[in-house]
């Protein structure tokens, strides 16, 4: 712990005092994520840092930096306004190259649906499980269908995420849902748990490479993105994919459209000009 | 005493904040005068209560404007002016003093915020104390002639004027506000956007 610490100073920032010293919680190619306190101590906040790159001219990376963290910002905004499930911003410094954000409780949609697959026994193991029993399968089902109103709802507002994985998504445990799950639990406990792995709401995060636009292309290659990351990540629940796109293309009106868009995109890949 | 030390997370502790409310103010034009003159006895953030939506928010720009201060990048004359500036979405300075700030004849009831900073060193060889929450208590008391109230969310929440503050943070036609059928939900909800567009300030 103390080498990565030497190795990865943290922000100026996250230097002064606080009723909890920060951790890191993971770290991309391009900046790392911290999660500590905004303001008083029982609010908790994602800190997220890109940190200076010394290969670049330092003029240059101070603009990249800056730029780049203004607009993640500005479409969390935005998103935030029309009502897309994505954490809201709490208070940023481009210049240093930071930016404070709402912590979203709960894991990834990945841990979920792993925990989910976890308990299955193996599909190439036995014939038996190649009819899988429709009504046992029902969280999860439902899940893919929030995952597709979540991004439906994301592209009806004029943003695409640029990096739809799983891993992207949290599954934020609703505050209700405590009191009604204890209360029906009882009969089995262990469909309980699996079922709350992939119950919460659907939080889209890390907008690092998202843009505006509108245009049924870029649209595809978010969905098709998705897909890819989804086939390899949970190759057993592949063919769940189409449940998502199905409850994607009723979530808005040109979602259709992309859906057929979307046939295109995988007849030839992400890559639309084989420039770059 | 009302006056409220203030402690935010982040903040270096040679960095004293303190915070107190008065309603039904009667001297604004007095206080104004004081800022525009730059008597330097009053060198206080003065904010009107009735464009602040709650404690959070209130901190939220005193955060923001000491960040500001550590980084030595004021854009306005001092922390305190910051402060009020930081309240506001965009960069002009005019109308957040205007919005947010002491005006004569209309402002009730009004926040004070004092950053008292840690005494730089190596100045002159009379290094000048830093007044005591005592003293600016006492300083407070005589010179805003109002009520004393606790900083509290439900005694800000009388002053607040609703159509007033989702003017400033265009809240108005908002569909993640207009959802909201519960009213404790949507105050809540914006607050968070009040934040945020401060927070996006000038972008």
């Amino acid at each position: 712990m103390a080498a990565t610490e030497t190795q990865f100073p943290p922000p100026k920032v996250l230097t002064y005092p606080a009723s909890a010293p920060p951790s890191l919680v993971t770290q991309g190619a391009e900046g790392r994520l911290y999660k500590t306190t905004h303001l008083v101590p029982d609010r908790p906040c994602a800190l997220k840092y890109r940190p200076p790159k010394p290969y670049r001219h330092p003029i240059l990376d101070a603009r990249l930096t800056k730029t780049r963290l203004a607009s993640e910002a500005k479409v969390l905004e935005r998103c935030w306004r029309e009502g897309v499930p994505v954490p809201a911003v709490y208070v940023m410094d481009p210049a240093a190259g930071w930016m404070m954000m709402e912590w979203i409780d709960g894991h990834p949609v990945r841990v979920g649906i792993n925990e989910w697959l976890g308990e299955r026994p193996e599909e190439e193991g036995e014939t038996e499980t190649e009819t899988p029993k429709p009504a046992d399968e029902e969280p999860l089902v439902d899940l893919m269908r929030r995952v597709g109103a979540a991004v439906g709802a994301l592209h009806r507002t004029g943003v695409v995420h640029g990096d739809l994985t799983t891993s992207n998504m949290m599954l934020r445990p609703r505050e209700d849902a405590g009191q009604a799950n204890g209360s029906t639990t009882g009969v089995d406990g262990v469909v309980d748990d699996k079922a709350k792995a992939v119950g919460g709401d659907v939080v889209l995060i890390d907008f690092g490479l998202a843009t505006q636009s509108m245009s049924d292309e870029d649209r595809a290659v978010d969905l098709y993105v998705l897909e890819r990351a989804f086939a390899s990540t949970h190759p057993r629940a592949e063919r769940l994919f189409a449940t998502l796109l199905e409850s994607y293309g009723s979530t808005f009106k040109k979602a259709p459209s992309v859906l057929v868009k979307l046939e295109d995109v995988r007849m030839r890949g992400r890559k639309r000009s084989m420039l770059g | 005493m009302a006056l409220e030390k203030l402690e935010l997370e982040h903040v270096p502790t040679a960095y004293q904040l303190y915070a107190g409310f008065f309603r039904d103010v009667t001297n604004a034009e007095f206080l104004h005068a004081q800022l525009l003159s730059r008597n330097s006895e009053f060198e206080y953030a003065f904010i009107d209560a009735s464009s602040v939506i709650s404690r959070l928010h209130l901190v939220s720009a005193v955060y923001s404007a000491v960040n500001v201060l550590l980084d030595g990048t004021l854009r306005t004359p001092n922390v305190h002016s910051e402060i009020v500036v930081s309240l506001n979405t965009n960069n002009n300075i005019a109308d957040a003093y205007r919005r947010w700030g002491i005006t004569p004849g209309k402002t009730k009831d009004l926040i004070v915020v004092k950053v008292v900073p840690p005494p730089s060193p190596a100045q002159d060889e009379t290094p000048t104390q830093p007044p005591t929450q005592l003293a600016i208590w006492d300083h407070l008391q005589q010179h805003v002639k109002g009520t004393p109230t606790p900083l509290t969310d439900s005694e800000l929440s009388q002053a607040t004027d609703w159509p007033k503050v989702r003017k400033y943070y265009r809240l108005n036609g908002v569909p993640a506000l207009d959802r909201l059928a519960d009213e404790q939900e949507r105050r809540k909800h914006s607050e968070r956007l009040a934040i945020m567009g401060m927070a996006l300030r000038g972008l």
